[in-house]
């Protein structure tokens, strides 16, 4: 084999070993940083200096998988930790608003209609004279809600359709991936208006399932090419030759190879799923009041806004770093999982 | 992967001959002008074929019980696609593969299965061979996850470490990740996974090319070693013949699908008749400036044709110095030549030529 | 051959500077595991007519250094951290961007691997020839085509006025190899630098382009360094060899002395262990062990974790590239072994 160094990012050549290797477990091995080789065996029996030190030395390296590598090599990513820590916060506000805020959202007094921030209400008052801080602490379950359901759902339905239609190929493949074309045709913002003004029911469920029915082509279509590039790999022939069935080579092969390509795509996602629940809200057709959402409130004070900015700046403030927080994890998780795509 | 009733008694035959003993020398494989041709097709929703990638074009020969048979040829020659059918990986278009005299090439379900534990296979590609997101004891115990009666669950992480220790790696290294291995390392867990079914016949393709030359005899010696310890049969596929001579004791040449020469390692290495065979050896490059002074190197001029459109009658005529009309019109027979039927010479060996000669191109003894 | 043997002859007379000579060149890669010494004090020269091989495993620094010597090594995260590149008179690591471009393509030229990734697929192999013509000697168009067609003609491509029109993906990778050497050829350079430029090759398709390389590099006399792992290509058409091995030349000598009587144990290792195509033999000889990793390369020589020969010198004691004489004190030109024990690697 010629040398490759050129073509790696890295320029450490794949081939390498000495017995010090070992010493050094500490040593990151994920993907183009090459391997990590070990002792052979031969050399332990060649070099008795050396060996019984080197055996010992050997036996304390971990193995690590992929995933693992992955995961120390996101941890010491600043972005991750950034976007990690505020989605974290971002999460216990969802599930316990409580926690941030006494104040009820819904617990408005018109009279102090459209006032700026007063001590007690950081943010001030919309125009109906609720809590801007209250709603903006409300606001984030809805966001959040809708963007890790929408991501969940879009996820599983496309790398179920993608994973089928890359395995099997032929007609199935024809007709998913036909199908996937249509609803990727359907312009996402025009089709919520006519679709969500239909719907009579406001629940957070229902724009949870629009924007799956419209998100998951987008997953599809990752899937089914990570599925066929997995596919084609030797590892599954050979594991084919060994007289593998069908779901083992899907799920035991393909499968846990496809899946970083997905975990990126959707992370990424994630973030503007977020954002379209807050664009459908501001034109009225995703979620309705009672329901707290920041779509809702910029959308109520937007004709405002020269009078009272404080209505829009907070829960769009809070909308922006959400999505920036979500985007950056899905780089974050991209750098790691997928180091070919830097 | 239809299995049609009718092939209920063959799959019961096929799985009684797996278990039949077969003496040394005996054939253990025997491949019946087998065909691979892959449709070329037109339209998206209509799909009309327009013509054939003619892969494999009519291969017989015979595998013995305990040789390594050597195939030989340049890229595009079929050799993969042949490992892929006798594999079973890929159906065959035509012809036979017989198992210890069973038809192996339509086997399904059982059959099939059975037939996967006695033929394994060993990959060139030691960076794509092993899946990535398993640990190596888990790579090489997935044979007996698939084939259970081969060793009891209890046993099993026993028989991985055994199968490693078998290769020459430590067998430690059980729980590591195969990115943590190189190249030459990887070629050995793909070797322990291909033994650990006790296998009958190995067919490697080109298992060493992809290693780095100092590491290549490791893995040749590794191959020879384990065939004399556990009386396998190997066919190596490889397109570089000085590894081929050294590793076979019969080799067949293929051009553009077919088998042009076959015969044992000297009468293809010293008395080669084929004008193919004969351009391929004296193009490899002896790594000894003073041995091949006194070769005579054949150049052959332009490419290989695309075996969607092969050329009439002998395949090779159109780059072969001694093509005559004969050539265009009839396909010659791989049989011993006319010329040295009945002599006891080496060069009375299977060749595919209507104007056989030995002549000797390597130019040592 | 005789023209061949002729020409070397005169070069070899002729007391004149040699075309390229590199001295003690240092390359690093600084990666985030630390910093990975791929090429550790290379020498070496190439004289007008000249072939010089190359010849290591991956990871040995072959490729890196002659990357260097090209100027278009990876940076970061490659870097030049000493020595001196001579070419023409002219130390090429202390000239400027825009220097270096010049000298590279018309006085110095690359033939790379894989010439389907090394040719543009949209443009036709006849635009891209061409181009040469155009951006460096300024040609129209048209002459551009005429000279792209006489090119073509010129590394055997048959049909060339047909094919100037065909895009890459329309050759066989040989034909394709013959439109990159042609590429590199265009501006008559003084030195082609070929990396495995047979690899990827069939053995018939090979010896075709080893043999055009060869007497165009006789025809126009030019120095040619051919980097290779393959010890066969090599003792067909190099004059001189270096055996390089974690990034320091083991090994020089003139090509029929390497194969016949190697002083370097590792060089020794490697003629055993391949099979040869005219000798059945019995086990092959396997080195042990695998090639160092650049990031800890081991102490002393490079080499002894896996010499049958190694002493403690050996582990303590970086061997310099001695002079390689015979028993009685001959000296032999042109050969060197870093190894201490090049004696009795040699002569025992």
């Amino acid at each position: 084999m010629p040398d490759q160094q050129p073509n790696k990012p890295a320029g450490v050549p794949e081939d390498s070993s000495t017995e010090l290797s070992s010493a050094f477990p500490e040593t990151p091995t994920l993907g183009a940083m090459g391997a990590q080789p070990l002792l052979e065996k031969e050399d332990l029996s060649h070099t008795p200096p050396q060996s019984a030190e080197a055996v010992s030395v050997v036996d304390r390296e971990v193995a690590r998988s992929l995933w693992q590598d992955a995961w120390r090599e996101l941890r010491r990513n600043p972005v991750f930790l950034i976007s990690g820590v505020l989605i974290v916060f971002l999460v216990l506000v969802a599930i316990w608003p409580g926690l941030f805020t006494s104040t009820s959202p819904l617990t408005c007094d018109l009279s102090k209609s459209q006032l700026g921030p007063t001590s007690g209400h950081p943010f001030g008052f919309d125009t109906q004279g609720c809590d801007v801080y209250a709603r903006t602490i409300h606001g984030a379950r809805a966001s959040i809600t809708v963007g890790v359901f929408a991501t969940a759902g879009s996820a599983l339905l496309g790398t179920l359709m993608g994973g089928l239609a890359g395995f099997f190929g032929g007609w199935i493949d024809a007709i998913i991936s036909r199908i996937a074309d249509i609803f990727f045709g359907i312009p996402i913002l025009l089709g919520g208006l006519v679709f969500l003004s239909v719907i009579p029911s406001q629940s957070i469920w229902v724009v949870v399932g629009f924007i799956v029915v419209l998100g998951w082509p987008q997953i599809a279509r990752i899937a089914r090419g990570a599925v066929i590039t997995a596919k084609q790999q030797d590892y599954v022939t050979a594991a084919q030759a060994l007289g593998a069935s069908n779901s083992r080579m899907l799920l035991r092969h393909i499968m846990p190879n496809a899946l970083a390509p997905i975990i990126v795509v959707s992370t990424i996602a994630l973030g503007t799923y977020i954002s379209l629940e807050a664009t459908l809200s501001y034109l009225g057709v995703g979620l309705k009041p009672p329901t707290v959402s920041w779509g809702i409130d910029i959308s109520a004070a937007a004709d405002t806004f020269r009078n009272a900015p404080h209505m829009l700046l907070f829960p769009a403030g809070a909308l922006c770093i959400t999505i920036l927080a979500f985007i950056m994890l899905g780089d974050a998780v991209r750098d790691a999982l997928d180091p070919k795509l830097r | 992967m239809a299995s049609p009733v009718s092939s209920v008694p063959a799959e019961e035959a096929i799985e009684a001959a797996v278990e039949k003993p077969v003496e040394r020398g005996e054939p253990i494989l025997q491949v019946r002008d087998l065909e691979k041709h892959f449709p070329l097709t037109q339209g998206i929703l209509i799909k009309k074929q327009v013509g054939a990638v003619k892969a494999v074009d009519g291969v017989s020969f015979d595998l013995y019980q305990g040789e390594t048979l050597g195939i030989v040829g340049e890229s595009g020659c079929g050799k993969s696609t042949l490992a892929k059918v006798l594999m079973n990986l890929e159906r065959a278009t035509a012809g036979q593969v017989l198992y210890k005299g069973e038809d192996i090439s339509r086997a399904s379900g059982r059959a099939l299965k059975a037939i996967r534990r006695n033929i394994q296979m060993v990959f060139q590609d030691p960076y794509t061979s092993l899946n990535p997101r398993m640990t190596v004891g888990d790579i090489i115990g997935e044979p007996f996850e698939i084939h259970p009666e081969v060793a009891p669950k209890g046993d099993r992480r026993k028989a991985v470490q055994d199968l490693l220790d078998v290769v020459g790696l430590n067998p430690e290294y059980i729980n590591r990740y195969p990115h943590q291995f190189s190249g030459g390392q990887r070629q050995r867990i793909g070797i322990a996974r291909g033994l650990a079914l006790k296998p009958e016949v190995i067919i490697a393709d080109e298992p060493v090319s992809a290693l780095d030359v100092s590491v290549q005899a490791q893995v040749i010696n590794l191959l020879e070693q384990l065939q004399d310890e556990f009386n396998l049969s190997y066919m190596f596929i490889a397109h570089d013949l000085s590894i081929v001579r050294h590793i076979s004791d019969r080799v067949g040449v293929m051009y553009l699908g077919k088998m042009v020469e076959i015969g044992s390692d000297e009468e293809i290495y010293e008395h080669p008749t084929h004008p193919y065979t004969q351009a391929l050896l004296s193009a490899v490059p002896v790594p000894d400036p003073s041995g091949r002074e006194g070769r005579e190197r054949i150049l052959l001029s332009g490419d290989i044709p695309s075996p969607a459109n092969p050329p009439s009658g002998c395949r090779f005529r159109t780059r072969c110095w001694k093509a005559q009309e004969k050539c265009s019109i009839d396909v010659p027979l791989l049989a011993v030549p006319e010329v040295f039927r009945g002599q006891s010479t080496p060069a009375a060996h299977a060749s595919a030529c209507h104007f056989a000669e030995d002549v000797d191109v390597v130019g040592a003894g | 051959m005789s023209t061949a043997v002729s020409a070397r002859a005169k070069t070899g007379d002729t007391e004149e500077a040699p075309l390229l000579q590199v001295r003690d060149l240092h390359v690093e890669f600084r990666t985030r595991d630390g910093v990975a010494k791929a090429v550790n004090g290379v020498n070496y020269s190439v004289r007008a007519g000249e072939t010089l091989a190359i010849l290591g495993e991956s990871g040995s620094g072959k490729s890196v250094s002659s990357q260097a010597v090209m100027g278009i090594l990876d940076s970061p995260p490659g870097f030049v951290t000493g020595g001196e590149i001579m070419f023409k008179g002219r130390d090429l690591l202390k000239l400027s961007n825009e220097e270096r471009r010049k000298v590279r393509g018309a006085q110095m030229a690359m033939v790379f691997q894989d010439a389907l990734s090394s040719l543009n697929p949209v443009h036709t192999v006849g635009t891209q020839l061409g181009e040469m013509y155009r951006v460096h000697k300024g040609s129209s168009r048209k002459d551009a085509k005429l000279k792209a067609i006489e090119l073509m003609e010129r590394v055997g491509i048959p049909g060339a006025k047909e094919r100037v029109n065909q895009y890459p993906h329309q050759f066989s990778g040989g034909m394709r190899q013959r439109v990159m050497i042609a590429m590199a050829l265009a501006l008559e350079p003084d030195l082609i630098i070929a990396d495995e430029p047979t690899t990827a090759l069939d053995v018939t398709v090979q010896a075709q382009v080893m043999e055009l390389l060869g007497d165009l590099q006789r025809e126009y006399n030019m120095g040619l360094i051919l980097i290779t792992h393959d010890l066969g290509v090599v003792a067909d058409v190099a004059d001189k060899i270096a055996v390089m091995y974690a990034g320091r030349i083991v090994e020089t000598a003139p090509v029929h002395e390497l194969y016949a009587r190697p002083a370097h144990p590792y060089t020794r290792g490697l003629l055993d262990s391949i099979p040869r195509l005219d000798q059945k033999g019995q086990e092959l000889y396997a080195i042990k062990g695998l090639p160092p990793n650049l990031l800890r390369i081991p102490s002393g020589c490079a080499f002894n974790p896996r010499c049958p020969m190694a002493q403690d010198i050996c582990r303590s004691e970086v061997p310099p590239l001695h002079a390689v004489t015979e028993q009685d004190g001959r000296a032999l030109p042109g050969r060197g072994s870093a190894c201490h024990f090049w004696k009795e690697t040699l002569h025992g």
